[in-house]
């Protein structure tokens, strides 16, 4: 039977985790000595009190809502992609290899050609441990997670000893031609009168991320490819019996999953970096984890979920700069929502549980 | 027997327990004396395993005492329900597949902190065991290398081991053979030779009247009877069980054949273990007919169903209304087959039949969500599905008639009624149908058992699987038993009886 | 190659293989009673810091290996909660771990010591100091110019720190523990059936803690000797992905415990062999990438999962929490 009605699912669950994540990362500031309140004020400050902020945000935002989905549509059919973060950067490569190699005559064929090539590295990185689960029973987790650092050995020869231009010294490809330089939101809030602000660096990629939610979003509730998947994800034993493969499921998702987490690289790389640098995932791949998890994998939660992430990463970037709190408090309150909203789920939910059975006992 | 002076060996008094909104347990009172077998009989989910779970500190009761010898007992675990000196035959056995049958007896017994001793000391009492009771086990053997009757033995062994003088042996010949059966009950027997209290748990009749000396009948989470097996028959039994008077035989008239409309030959099914679990099967199902394969449970119907249905390979020769079905290759899959017209209720529809989180309309597009009246553009019409729902639960009277509900919140009956309503209306011209009432109430079943029919008489080919004889032998016009993943032979349903079958199943030829 | 260099390379393969192989011993216990454990990683880094931090603090090294210990041991009570006692998700429970770690060990050590998310250098007490046997030879000069037999003595088998020496005790112990006792027979069974323990009237609860908290100890000792003997200190993200090298190992290995020692002594010859790329083109007469040599654990796991070399088959009940049936 469902004890709780499903607002309380969908809302109050994730919302009363979140605040035991924020709760205890109050109190981890206030054990380091600061004033969450002040640092809290300073972030909101920070990230969402100018446009330059919310520049940031929503920057910080649409790597989150790629890597977010990417984990969403892996844990629709069950499967658990830690590999985000390899698969980003593998996007990065087939961004950097479709901007430095490729003649684009004006950005915006550029991006549809990087999102093909970022999409198709990531899909590729996803779909060989898709293979080796759906083939060989390997476990996925495993396998994705030893996948990032594979990507990373590779990444580190591709830019040390390929793509790093004569001469230069840091571990990086040469800028992208000025034809591939993706407007900013500047660029595109100009013309109808908007000023935001020059600096920060949201651009068109945002976009794509939300098309990408809705198409997402169409994709697991309204075709068939997604009842499969949904089905898959919640029973294999049904699954085959109802003549839905397990192995088809199983790389699709991973595929789709991949080239997500891939297309990532559209904004880091080719909006923001303009070239290809080591670590320019920046472990947006495991944000990604969080995100799904607080999102309940539904695109909407996963939007915005990334955006309450961009905020985090916005502000915690500022609390650094002003205060002494390092920027790792970020990854701590990662942690503790990954935490909350996933592993330790019951321990919310039971409670509330048994608060619901009480009350609909006492309606009776 | 016993006189009424001497304790009950157990006394339950007003035991209670619920699951949430469901009162699995309401204020059962038993007593069972101390050398005698009890019987408790009920249909599924009627709470017997609940009750025995409270007894073996499973669960914890609601409400409600247990007294055991006459003494006033807390059984908060499992380890005080040991020491009580209560022993569980669980149905699904409770072994270490890769551990050898001795370490599975000491495991939780164990004398001391190092292992050599403990393993010696239960060797040595296993022979004895064995000795008192016919009970013979390789004790290095590995459980995952001995049969399911040697691994039944391992568990009461477990019970013996540990000193218990009450075996409770839940739904113990769901997966043993008649024969493998009578001697488990010889068993029993003789355990009661020696004093010690049993308590078996079934559903079967038949067993209850063979083994027990005193039988409890338990109906929806309630104790309603408990009779001298000597003074009771199957008929009151039954009766007791469901709680009116039940029609065993179902109304139909002789069957009209028609063309052979499934031809099966030569069928080998290999498992991923390398198992054989079909060994070349050959067999047919007419038009207007009802086939009806008996059988003890893992014989190998599973995998005749599932390679008939699309999700098992194997090789061989299988055709529908004369033309081939592939087995091995692209096309042999579900969906494919359901194009075919073949229609498949499973026999676990929890694990196959049904997507439990899935709502009823999301379930009754399962398998045919690719059928264009499902479709608009790229896209599923949604509201097209439900509609579709809404008429199918209408006409299997399936409760609550909500679309939109979760299958998991539907009861056992109109859960499979969700799945029969998907599969028949669907006009196939071959039913597969397999335990089509398992875990299904009374009302239910034979609603489920009219629509069996009424598809033979609109002329379709019907396959039945079923453990349970007593349904093979209402329903089907030709019988086959299988036993080890062959089939034993054939009978016209008219001219057989449980006691032919019942030899056939454990493999006797007759 | 001389065969002082090749000393020299085993000799560093002991240093690189103890943290491996004292992780990959934890998550034995851990995955062998049915609960996978992707959080080592974390766990060593905690204890890396708080092992360096109270040794600095304290300028006892003892205290400090305590407190690495009782660190890694709370992140072992988190992981137990959430996945034994609210049957959460294993392996989120895990990332989650390793993140909670990655950010707590930076956040305090700036708060504690401003140097960037360092600690201070330990030197002295401070430390676990290599002991040198008797009559071994001290000076890399005076190994050089000694017999084969002698280079062994004193390079490879002399001039560890005492947690190597408790580490390769460890293996033994373990397999001990595992096969001869009852603890390891139920622990073993947890790990396969958690039915047959509880029906047994055995806590799989309790048992699943214990196995948990044991990989914590090991863990944290393994944390200890990254900041305290392999290194003189802590600094950000030291552990370097050695837990993920560990589960690799783990996996390698079947797990079995002296399996584990091979796996991880494998794995450390790659690491001593990646600082030493002169090595092995004096050897295979080409040049190897570094990146390869790093990444070939990663690849070989891989490779190992997928059955192309013998099957890996995990512990039977591992990643599912335990629920009792109706």
């Amino acid at each position: 039977m469902d004890v709780m009605p499903k607002w309380a699912e969908v809302v109050l669950v994730p919302l009363i985790s979140l605040l035991l994540a924020a709760i205890l990362s109050g109190l981890v500031i206030l054990a380091i000595g600061e004033d969450p309140i002040a640092a809290l004020k300073l972030m909101i400050d920070g990230a969402l009190g100018s446009t330059y902020g919310w520049g940031y945000t929503l920057y910080y935002a649409t790597n989150f809502m790629f890597t977010g989905l990417a984990v969403s549509v892996a844990f629709h059919a069950r499967l658990f992609n830690i590999g985000g973060e390899g698969q980003a950067m593998l996007g990065g490569l087939g961004v950097a290899l479709a901007c430095l190699f490729i003649p684009w005559p004006h950005w915006s064929l550029g991006l549809l050609g990087a999102i093909v090539l970022a999409g198709a590295f990531g899909a590729i990185w996803a779909a060989v441990p898709a293979y080796l689960q759906a083939k060989r029973g390997s476990h996925i987790v495993i396998t994705t997670i030893m996948f990032n650092f594979i990507a990373a050995a590779v990444l580190n020869y591709m830019l040390v000893n390929v793509l790093r231009p004569k001469g230069a010294m840091d571990p990086a490809t040469a800028r992208f031609p000025e034809a591939v330089h993706l407007p900013t939101l500047h660029d595109i809030l100009a013309p109808i009168g908007i000023s935001f602000s020059k600096a920060a660096p949201a651009n068109v990629s945002l976009l794509v991320a939300i098309v990408a939610c809705v198409l997402i979003w169409l994709l697991i509730w309204r075709t068939k490819l997604g009842y499969e998947i949904r089905a898959y994800g919640h029973s294999e034993s049904a699954a085959k019996y109802a003549g839905i493969s397990p192995v088809k499921i199983t790389m699709i998702a991973m595929i789709i999953s991949g080239a997500l987490a891939g297309m990532m690289a559209i904004n880091n790389v080719m909006g923001e970096a303009e070239r290809l640098v080591l670590n320019a995932t920046e472990g947006a791949g495991f944000i990604g984890i969080a995100v799904a998890l607080m999102g309940r994998s539904h695109p909407l939660g996963v939007f915005i979920a990334a955006i309450l992430f961009g905020f985090l990463y916005q502000g915690g970037a500022e609390l650094a700069l002003w205060t002494s709190i390092p920027r790792e408090l970020i990854v701590v309150i990662q942690a503790l929502v990954i935490l909350f909203t996933g592993a330790l789920d019951n321990m919310v939910r039971m409670p509330l549980e048994r608060i619901f059975l009480a009350l609909r006992k006492g309606g009776n | 027997m016993n006189n009424d002076t001497t304790a009950p060996a157990i006394e339950l008094k007003g035991i209670s327990k619920a699951f949430g909104p469901v009162q699995a347990n309401k204020d059962i009172s038993i007593r069972v004396m101390p050398g005698t077998i009890h019987g408790i009989i009920g249909e599924n989910g009627a709470g017997k395993s609940t009750l025995m779970s409270i007894l073996y500190g499973f669960y914890k009761a609601d409400k409600g005492e247990i007294f055991i010898g006459g003494q006033k007992t807390e059984i908060p675990d499992s380890q005080a329900a040991i020491a009580a000196g209560i022993g569980m035959v669980f149905q699904h056995f409770k072994l270490v597949e890769n551990f050898t049958v001795l370490e599975n007896i000491i495991l939780g017994a164990e004398d001391g902190r190092l292992l050599k001793p403990s393993l010696a000391k239960a060797r040595k009492s296993l022979l004895e065991l064995a000795a008192e009771y016919e009970l013979n086990v390789d004790p290095d053997a590995l459980i995952e290398e001995i049969g399911v009757g040697m691994q039944q033995r391992v568990e009461i062994l477990k019970a013996l081991y540990r000193q218990a003088d009450i075996l409770i042996l839940d739904e113990p010949t769901g997966v043993l053979t008649p024969s493998e059966a009578d001697q488990l009950f010889r068993i029993l027997g003789r355990l009661r030779a020696e004093g010690k209290t049993i308590i078996l748990i079934t559903h079967k009749l038949r067993e209850i009247m063979e083994a027990t000396d005193t039988v409890s009948v338990m109906r929806r989470g309630e104790m309603t009877a408990t009779v001298k097996t000597a003074d009771t028959s199957p008929e009151e039994l039954a009766e007791l069980m469901v709680g009116r008077k039940v029609l065993l035989q179902v109304d139909k008239t002789p069957p009209t054949l028609g063309d052979v409309v499934l031809d099966v030959q030569n069928l080998r099914v290999v498992d991923e273990q390398g198992v054989e679990r079909l060994k070349s099967i050959s067999l047919n199902v007419r038009a207007g007919e009802i086939l009806g394969i008996a059988g003890v449970a893992g014989n190998g119907q599973s995998e005749l169903l599932e390679v008939l249905g699309g999700y098992a390979d194997g090789t061989g020769s299988v055709t529908l209304n004369g033309e081939a079905i592939d087995l091995t290759g692209k096309y042999s899959d579900g969906k494919t087959r359901r194009a075919r017209g073949i229609a498949h209720v499973p026999e676990d529809r929890q694990r196959e039949g049904l997507i439990m989180d899935y709502s009823a309309w999301e379930n009754t597009a399962f398998g045919y969500h690719d059928d264009p009246a499902y479709q608009s553009g790229i896209f599923i019409n949604n509201a097209a599905i439900r509609q579709d729902t809404e008429e199918k639960m209408e006409r299997f009277d399936v409760r609550p008639p909500n679309p939109r509900l979760a299958a998991k919140n539907f009861s056992g009956g109109n859960q499979q009624k969700i799945v029969l309503a998907r599969e028949i209306e669907r006009n196939p011209d071959l039913l597969l149908i397999g335990q089509p009432t398992r875990g299904v109430d009374i009302g239910a079943i034979e609603f489920i058992h009219q629509q069996i029919v009424a598809l033979r008489d609109q002329g379709k080919a019907i396959l039945l699987v079923s453990v349970e004889l007593e349904e093979i032998l209402s329903l089907a016009d030709r019988v086959a038993v299988m036993f080890d993943g062959h089939i034993m032979g054939e009978r016209a349903a008219g001219e057989t009886d449980e006691k032919e079958l019942g030899l056939m199943m454990a493999g006797v030829e007759t | 190659m001389d065969f002082f260099t090749l000393i020299q390379i085993l000799d560093a393969t002991v240093r690189l293989a103890i943290p491996l192989l004292l992780a990959c011993l934890a998550g034995l216990f851990s995955e062998r009673a049915g609960i996978f454990d992707i959080g080592l990683e974390g766990k060593m880094l905690a204890a890396a810091f708080f092992s360096a931090a109270i040794a600095s603090m304290t300028g006892s090294v003892w205290i400090g290996l305590l407190a690495g210990i009782a660190a890694s041991l709370f992140l072992s009570g988190i992981h137990g909660l959430a996945s034994i006692t609210f049957r959460g998700n294993q392996l989120i429970s895990g990332v989650a771990i390793n993140f909670l770690a990655a950010g707590m060990t930076v956040l305090i050590a700036q708060s504690w010591f401003s140097q960037g998310g360092r600690t201070p250098s330990l030197s002295g007490a401070e430390r676990f100091n290599p002991i040198n046997f008797p009559g071994a030879l001290t000076t890399t000069n005076e190994v050089k110019a000694a017999s084969p037999l002698m280079q062994v003595y004193s390079e490879l088998l002399s001039g560890h720190s005492l947690l190597v020496y408790v580490a390769l005790l460890t293996v033994p112990m373990t397999w001990w523990l595992l096969y001869r006792t009852r603890f390891g027979l139920r622990l073993r069974a947890v790990g396969e059936n958690p039915a047959a323990v509880d029906t047994a009237g055995v806590s799989v609860v309790g048992l699943r803690y214990a196995a948990v908290a044991i990989c914590g100890i090991l863990c944290g000792i393994a944390g200890a000797y990254l900041s305290t003997a392999l290194q003189a200190g802590f600094v950000k993200d030291m552990s370097a992905g050695r837990g993920f090298i560990a589960l690799a190992a783990l996996i390698f290995a079947k797990w079995r415990p002296w399996h584990a020692l091979y796996a991880t002594f494998l794995f450390g010859l790659f690491q001593a062999l990646e600082l030493r790329p002169d090595v092995i083109e004096a050897v295979i007469g080409m040049k190897v990438q570094g990146q390869f040599l790093g990444a070939l654990p990663y690849i070989m796991t891989v490779v190992i999962l997928a059955g192309f070399v013998g099957k890996a088959i995990p512990p039977r009940a591992g990643g599912e929490p335990y629920v009792k049936e109706r």
